[in-house]
């Protein structure tokens, strides 16, 4: 606290009594300290990417490089706030309109907006666009396509939008089926939204298919980049009739997750969309970088201010730090580690899709069942042994699904050593599945009644009276 | 080596070693599932790849100049201490995932559930989520909440709240579903009008919006207008966007809040242009199912040991589907991590003397801005750690005045309310030192003559 340095004010003569309160009931008051100790301890009970390897499919969860955290950092771009006068943000601003423009060239698309603070937020951004331009056409939509693979997300942002989900059955491929999206899409369909490579790991090799079908009806091809990793300078959605496509910086562009946040999820769209695009729009004008607020069809606002900065900094520096051929390479080696694992886990491990896979690969515990041993209890047992789990019983359309991404930042060595550990697990699946069942043990807690969470919610803590 | 490779590990003849083991001849065969034709074949269009010392020189070019400021509406500059950087810098904490392994995240669980109880105490609510994006978005969720319980059409919102917030609401609502009623404020006063309010209560009322303080940094007088909501059947939402005027303030909870939507960048976060920020949201017991985002609750292991886990979850999108309360996923972590770790260094006394600094400085800025010839304090009620004054003289050029002096003197009203448009609206923190209030004021003087 600065010192006092005015005189302190008697708060009773200024405020009526009724509006102000006695005390912080319950609040602690501890020595820095003890503050430091406790936060110190909770920090060793989590697992980070700085931990170990963290196989999270779809979750992308690469090295977070430090200088980024660094430069978010930096005393002119994290003390600047966000009313204050665009003459003295023109660097800001223009590092924004980069980003913006570094975003659209690597997924072919014309214009990008930073403010939504998610994927999700990014995703329900598109979604009110849609809406918004059918509604300049006069037209009123319903539906909204959705494939079986999608996140839930998809479904869940369709629904706030205002849209009935219609569910598109991947077929034995993995892929969306042409013909069915033909046979659902009507003028009724605001459009259908996507996710390329999907969750299972392919790439929707009809998409450009699928989106001249989508465009025939009038409706629009939405596609949730989650998974974008796979394609950095192999391919650009927008070539492939993608109309509008959300990033997730805290995935493919290496800003660390936070244990849950923040993350930033901006979206590039097409030409024809941009004038529905959030404001204010960062526009240069000469020399000069404005805000501008004053665009007639603009959906509005998706939070207060502009987005994430402290988010799209981290991303704008490791998109400078890796160029054009550093995206490149590291698409190719996401995509190589991930066909490497599911290389050296076939055969232990039930793989559904037996075909190349882009960034991520599925599999399941059929293989395991008979030694009555889940994929709960694989991932568990994974952990006794120091490496995160894998995403686990997602995609939906996989019974007992082991969603594995290993991104790029690992090297051979260590996808060597996951494998080996899988292995010896399918191993003890076999001659000891009690060791699968009683994990974890060597860690803060055993396995957590979920259950009992769930039907005694004890969302805080209470003082003992 | 190219510099890119620090973030890659592969030799070329681990490269070759992986290619020959996955069965393929070359990376390009890898992508064989993409169609020929819609490969590309040229490089993008990328600046860069850059060294550490090169991108940080390039970085320091763009960097924004910091001046004395004066400016708030959203977003505060409040001292932040160095533990709350130093332990939310904590690689386990920060780069971990959501906690979906609860056995590996009991950290991260279980400073949310800190973070919960914290912004429950605050806010005088029973229950709070595990954070939203911002003030901005946990307000207009808890709008579209609102009405998941009322099933009614009309929210009444203030029109003394954030004016940006209410962009959003109105971004957020479905215009065939409900339609926003704007409730405006007392010319003199500077608070929400009751008297126009109580007109609009009816039957088709879904939630009062009320913020306190409000965009003005006038504190609202929340108790009659809560009651006159809950006897037409709709909710109350209060918001806020400085969380610090809780410190002293009687928590909305207690004024008869049944949800919290608020902005919590006051507690330990800095100012980023912006963002990333904390959206707050607390509730009542009986809404629990309705809550949009995270939560995190008590349980215990196979052991009897206490232990955290993400609950009631059949309310989110990677459960629910369509059918979820909302489609947040990824929320604001760290930033809930960041409030707990300085709500802590704070402690109740911290708090209330931070909040009672805040508005002793403002009220002192208000008394130099008073006798200043040209200058007028707008509104006669109580305000927190702001105000608006109405200047005689073209803002836009006094601020330009002060600016020459290495001041951001305060955020010109006219964007917002076009009618205020000779009106500043003047923050002042803790971070404003009485000699830099006095200079404000003389520059703000000689600009005015």
């Amino acid at each position: 606290m600065p010192r006092w340095d005015v005189e302190v004010v008697d708060v009773n003569n200024l405020i009526p009594s009724h509006l102000l309160r006695k005390e912080l009931e319950g609040f602690p008051q501890l020595s820095e300290m003890d503050v430091v100790r406790h936060f110190t301890r909770l920090s060793q009970w989590n697992y980070g990417v700085d931990s170990g390897f963290y196989p999270l499919g779809s979750c992308t969860m690469k090295y977070n490089p430090k200088i980024n955290e660094e430069v978010a950092g930096m005393k002119g771009f994290a003390h600047i706030h966000p009313y204050q006068p665009e003459s003295l943000v023109q660097g800001i601003l223009k590092l924004m309109v980069e980003l913006g423009g570094f975003l659209s060239e690597i997924t072919g698309m014309d214009q990008a907006t930073l403010q939504p603070a998610a994927g999700a937020h990014g995703e329900l951004t598109g979604m009110m666009m849609i809406r918004a331009v059918l509604q300049a056409r006069g037209e009123k939509r319903k539906r909204v396509l959705v494939p079986d693979t999608a996140h839930g997300t998809n479904c869940s942002t369709s629904t706030v939008a205002s849209y009935q989900v219609v569910e598109i059955k991947s077929n034995e491929r993995g892929v969306i089926p042409p013909r069915k999206v033909e046979e659902l899409m009507d003028e009724e369909v605001a459009g259908i939204m996507v996710t390329n490579p999907n969750t299972l790991g392919f790439f929707e090799e009809h998409l450009a298919e699928i989106a001249e079908i989508v465009h025939r009806k009038g409706g629009f091809v939405y596609c949730d980049g989650a998974n974008l990793n796979a394609l950095m300078g192999i391919v650009k959605l927008g070539d492939l009739g993608v109309d509008m496509v959300h990033l997730n910086l805290h995935k493919t562009f290496s800003t660390p997750h936070g244990g849950g946040g923040p993350g930033a999820g901006p979206l590039a769209v097409k030409r024809e969309l941009a004038p529905f695009l959030p404001v204010p729009v960062i526009e240069k004008e000469g020399e000069t970088y404005r805000l501008n607020y004053d665009r007639s069809q603009s959906i509005g606002r998706m939070k207060a201010f502009y987005g994430n900065f402290g988010v799209i900094l981290k991303a704008y520096a490791y998109i400078l730090s890796m160029g054009a051929e550093g995206l490149k390479r590291a698409s190719e080696m996401a995509v190589l580690n991930a066909n490497y694992l599911m290389k050296g886990l076939k055969g232990s491990y039930h793989l559904p899709y037996d075909r190349p896979c882009m960034h991520e690969c599925v599999f399941t515990d059929r293989y395991q069942e008979k030694h009555h041993v889940s994929t709960l209890d694989i991932a568990k047992r994974l952990i006794d042994y120091g490496f995160h789990p894998p995403t686990i019983y997602f995609p939906l359309v996989v019974k007992g699904a082991l969603m594995m991404e290993p991104t790029e930042t690992e090297g051979k060595e260590e996808l060597d050593r996951f494998i080996e550990t899988m292995m010896a697990i399918a191993k003890e699946a076999e001659e000891n599945p009690d060791l699968l069942r009683q994990a974890p043990t060597k860690v803060k807690v055993r396995r957590l009644d979920e259950i009992l969470a769930a039907r005694k919610p004890k969302l805080k803590w209470i003082p003992n009276k | 080596m190219e510099d890119y490779l620090r973030y890659i590990p592969h030799t070329q003849e681990d490269v070759r070693e992986m290619l020959e083991a996955v069965g393929v001849r070359s990376i390009e065969d890898l992508f064989g599932s993409i169609p020929k034709e819609q490969r590309l074949s040229k490089p993008l269009d990328l600046p860069g790849p850059l060294s550490e010392p090169d991108l940080i020189r390039h970085v320091q070019g763009l960097e924004s100049p910091i001046l004395t400021s004066f400016i708030g509406g959203g977003a505060y500059h409040h001292f932040i201490p160095a533990v709350v950087s130093h332990l939310a810098s904590r690689s386990e904490f920060y780069t971990a995932y959501t906690p979906y392994q609860p056995e590996i995240s009991q950290g991260t669980l279980q400073a949310i559930f800190e973070y919960q109880t914290l912004m429950c105490q605050l806010t005088g609510m029973e229950v709070s989520n595990a954070s939203m994006y911002d003030g901005a978005s946990s307000l207009a969720e808890a709008v579209l909440m609102a009405h998941r319980i009322t099933g009614r059409k009309k929210i009444l919102v203030s029109e003394a709240i954030h004016p940006e917030y209410r962009k959003v609401i109105q971004t957020y609502i479905d215009p065939e579903e409900q339609e926003v009623v704007l409730i405006p404020y007392l010319k003199k006063e500077g608070r929400t009008n009751e008297k126009a309010l109580a007109q609009f209560l009816d039957q088709d009322v879904s939630a009062v919006i009320i913020q306190s303080p409000n965009f003005f940094g006038v504190i609202e007088d929340l108790k009659n207008i809560g009651e006159g909501v809950h006897k037409a059947g709709g909710l109350m939402i209060i918001c806020f966007s400085e969380a610090i005027a809780y410190g002293i303030l009687k928590p909305p909870g207690e004024m008869g809040a049944d949800i919290v939507a608020g902005e919590g960048q006051s507690l330990g976060i800095p100012l980023s242009f912006g963002g990333p920020y904390l959206g707050i949201f607390t509730t009542n017991e009986k809404f629990i199912r309705n809550m949009p985002g995270r939560l995190v609750g008590e349980t215990v292991d196979l052991e009897g040991k206490r232990g955290f886990v993400l609950t009631l979850a059949t309310r989110e999108q990677h459960i629910r589907r369509e059918k979820a309360t909302s489609n947040i996923c990824t929320n604001e972590g760290l930033c809930a991590l960041m409030a707990t770790v300085y709500l802590s260094c704070l402690g109740k006394k911290g708090l209330r003397e931070l909040a009672l600094m805040n508005l002793s400085k403002a009220e002192y800025a208000k008394k130099v801005a008073s006798r200043i010839k040209g200058c007028r304090l707008t509104f006669s009620s109580p305000t927190f750690n702001e105000f608006v004054m109405e200047i005689e003289g073209d803002p836009e050029k006094v601020l330009e005045r002060l600016r020459r002096e290495g001041i951001v003197g305060g955020l010109p009203l006219a964007r917002f309310y076009p009618k205020l448009n000779r009106h500043l609206l003047v923050t002042v923190t803790e971070m404003n030192a009485r000699q830099e209030i006095d200079r404000w004021a003389e520059v703000l003087e000689k600009a005015l003559r």
